[in-house]
């Protein structure tokens, strides 16, 4: 009996540790895509291998990734890193990259291993990465070090130390027009009245970044909807699929009749197909889990970057401190419209809203489109001549009101 | 006449020499590398020689990465050390993970409040009480209960395991930094207060010193002290001790006081020793894995070692398969699993040897 406990309990622990082991990966993964994958990339590498130049062939590049290729937010950096390394003919040889790395004393390790390895320029790509990327910036002068999301760069005291972060509030604003025309269309055809017209939004953490978000997307609704409110859930984890999809399930329970997210799983789009509730993703197309209900997706293009950055080390030039770009250079971008389902001239609205980010005639906290409780936001160091200026000081998101008509639980 | 002989038939050893114990052990090992082979060519198509090379040179490849392995190993090995005690007295200790946090959080705790007012070896020595102090408590709670009440160990410190978590994420929201962010970050960055210091250039020497002490410690306190033998009898049988006049209630408490006090301090060395940072994955699985090395070591502190080393050297070399190769983190989790399987599968062959039917003599 007790060798037979036994035998359970280290299988009950096996397990356990195994699962915790495999915990950082979001998603369910299987070997044979990956080395599919893999093998596809050694062969693009061959090619692009003829035609390197000079430069492009000495310099060693090092990222390090949150998560792997099954996860949509380090997957986007992934296809970032490699377009810009195909457009500057560097080969796959010569990126190193780490994956599954947890936010804690491992990305040091790996940092320093990368340094040690002979990187010129070394990624890390999550919140929780900077602390630990740049204590092994101190230790290797010579090398770049750049870090998406953080905040740290400019007060950091060395050179070799980066932010970069992206106007992704601008694509946002832009899935918030084409959720603002469906809105509009199912007000038009009496299936809500004006004032049913309530956004869901799945948010991960109460924080600058995440409030900037879904501020952006907002008001890209109001734009088109004047009388539309949103209500905010936070799941307090960046990927959560179970609870992703719980909270959606909670948001459509309230009255919400379209989902917006900024959480990295497909869980908010498929409680959604559930219930047949329209939806907004980030990262990713979700129309492959949400085909009836999934209007686009607001995406980031890192490859603009890492494009800029490795090129600046080629050249010899140094990085800025904080880099921060949106539509004006293409780093920002929604997903193919899901043109079954999306409202008549939604098109011609996203065409619309675009061309204005770009030539700048159009900027997504215009204080004259929102107030904060009850109030116009007053000038300081980031609102002037009329706007937020969001992410131009720095290049982490700094917006961190509640403006009126979103509501947080 | 008609009743047939199986083919194979289990039969119990009566002796294993040592001799026998290690051959077996090794061929499980071999037979586990060669089957690991046939799962990477099948799967992946690369060289397993090469794929094996990589796990080498991921874990041990530079005196950096051999340093890294070696902090990971001993804080594993400690965690082992730890609840050795409880599993030999067959108490189901199951929450190592949530007193390794509570020991973790005890310790970013003193660091961030007292980081100011106290001079580093005074701070260190403080977090050293204290975190082996918040270890105890979190053992000694499930302890009392079995002990007053006979309630299911194993439940209770699982569930305690999640309840630490909680904690931690409670804490988390006065500490995090920036706010919202739901993470604190390094602590002490620029001061270095409550940071183990370095000693001969090395920053991960002290954790070797204290993992070693305590190895030695409990192998003592298990193999020749009287509460070692009474841990062992009550784990034997609750009944003979009693019998024996041992105080079975009492020797529970005791014992699952000393196993969370240590994974309390592993919970230190983590914090102070190689992380200075707190968060819910402080703990990692770790409390977990541990159960692995202290039940594959039979309970023996120095063979918890070579346990430890070989997961910790596994896991590491797993990083560098999944960079070199482009092999998802999960191929080396299977390969680990498979060498596990091996090894503890072959604890039958040594326990037990096969006979196969002889061949019927005709009459």
């Amino acid at each position: 009996m007790k060798k037979k406990l036994l035998a359970v309990l280290l299988c009950v622990a096996m397990t356990a540790s195994l699962a915790a082991c495999g915990s950082s990966s979001s998603s369910d993964s299987s070997s044979d895509t990956t080395t599919e994958e893999t093998s596809e990339d050694t062969e693009e590498a061959e090619e692009t291998e003829t035609a390197d130049s000079s430069a492009a062939s000495d310099i060693k590049i090092g990222v390090i990734y949150v998560g792997d290729e099954n996860e949509g937010y380090s997957a986007s950096h992934i296809n970032g890193v490699a377009a810009a390394a195909e457009a500057l003919g560097i080969s796959s040889d010569q990126i190193i990259e780490k994956t599954n790395i947890p936010e804690d004393e491992t990305c040091y390790d790996a940092a320093v291993d990368l340094a040690e390895q002979g990187c010129d320029i070394i990624f890390a790509t999550s919140f929780g990465h900077e602390d630990y990327l740049f204590q092994a910036a101190t230790e290797y002068p010579d090398i770049e070090f750049c870090h998406a999301t953080g905040y740290q760069a400019a007060s950091y005291g060395l050179d070799n130390v980066h932010n970069y972060f992206d106007y992704i509030f601008e694509a946002r604003y832009v899935s918030g027009v084409v959720a603002g025309m469906k809105i509009q269309e199912m007000i038009d055809n009496g299936e809500i009245t004006e004032d049913e017209a309530k956004i869901g939004y799945v948010g991960a953490y109460p924080y600058a970044e995440v409030i900037s978000g879904f501020t952006a997307f907002y008001l890209g609704a109001k734009s088109i909807v004047d009388s539309v409110t949103m209500e905010v859930k936070y799941t307090n984890s960046w990927a959560d699929i179970s609870l992703e999809n719980e909270t959606a399930q909670a948001l459509i329970a309230d009255g919400c009749i379209m989902i917006g997210q900024h959480a990295d799983t497909t869980g908010a789009p498929s409680a959604c197909e559930d219930a047949g509730v329209y939806c907004v993703g980030y990262n990713i197309d979700m129309t492959s889990v949400a085909p009836s209900v999934a209007l686009t997706s607001s995406t980031n293009n890192w490859e603009v970057y890492y494009e800029y950055a490795i090129s600046c080390v080629l050249n010899g030039e140094s990085i800025v401190t904080d880099w921060a770009e949106g539509y004006s250079s293409g780093a920002v971008l929604i997903t193919d419209l899901n043109e079954d389902i999306v409202a008549e001239g939604t098109q011609e609205a996203v065409d619309a809203a675009e061309a204005a980010l770009k030539d700048g005639s159009l900027h997504v906290f215009d204080t004259s489109t929102f107030t904060v409780d009850g109030e116009t936001l007053a000038d300081d160091d980031y609102v002037y001549d009329g706007y937020y200026h969001e992410s131009e000081l720095a290049s982490a998101p700094s917006f961190s009101y509640i403006i009126d008509g979103i509501t947080e639980k | 006449m008609n009743h047939k002989e199986p083919l194979v038939r289990m039969k119990k050893r009566s002796t294993v020499s040592l001799k026998q114990a290690v051959l077996v052990r090794l061929i499980a090992v071999l037979l586990s590398l060669v089957v690991c082979a046939v799962f990477i060519v099948i799967v992946t198509q690369q060289n397993p020689i090469q794929v094996y090379a990589g796990i080498i040179d991921g874990a041990v490849g530079t005196g950096r990465r051999a340093w890294v392995t070696i902090r990971e190993t001993v804080v594993l090995l400690l965690i082992a050390v730890g609840l050795a005690p409880a599993f030999k007295m067959r108490f189901w200790n199951i929450g190592a993970e949530g007193q390794v946090l509570m020991g973790g959080l005890a310790s970013a705790a003193l660091m961030i409040y007292l980081g100011d007012l106290l001079p580093n070896f005074v701070l260190l020595i403080v977090i050293f009480v204290a975190s082996m102090l918040a270890g105890l408590i979190w053992g000694y709670i499930p302890a009392f209960f079995k002990a007053r009440y006979n309630t299911n160990e194993t439940l209770f410190t699982l569930m305690m395991n999640y309840v630490a978590m909680q904690v931690v994420t409670f804490c988390i929201v006065f500490w995090e930094n920036p706010a919202g962010s739901n993470t604190v970050g390094i602590i002490n960055a620029a001061s270095q207060k409550g940071w183990f210091p370095t000693i001969a250039g090395n920053s991960y020497v002290l954790n070797v010193i204290i993992v070693l002490v305590f190895t030695v410690l409990m192998y003592y306190y298990m193999a020749y002290s009287k509460q070692g033998y009474e841990i062992a009898v009550v784990g034997e049988s609750q009944n003979t001790a009693r019998y024996a006049g041992i105080n079975v209630k009492r020797v529970i408490k005791r014992t699952m006081m000393i196993s969370g006090a240590i994974c309390g301090l592993a919970g230190m060395v983590i914090v102070c020793g190689a992380g200075h940072t707190i968060s819910t994955s402080t703990a990692n699985g770790r409390g977990f894995t541990a159960i692995i090395v202290a039940w594959m070591a039979k309970f023996n502190p120095f063979f918890m070692i070579l346990i430890s080393a070989l997961l910790v050297f596994m896991q590491q070399g797993a990083i560098q398969i999944a960079t070199q190769f482009g092999l998802n983190k999960n191929a080396s989790d299977i390969i680990t699993g498979i060498i596990l399987f091996f090894l503890i599968g072959c604890e039958f062959f040594i326990n037990y040897e096969l006979e196969f039917r002889k061949k019927q003599k005709e009459a």
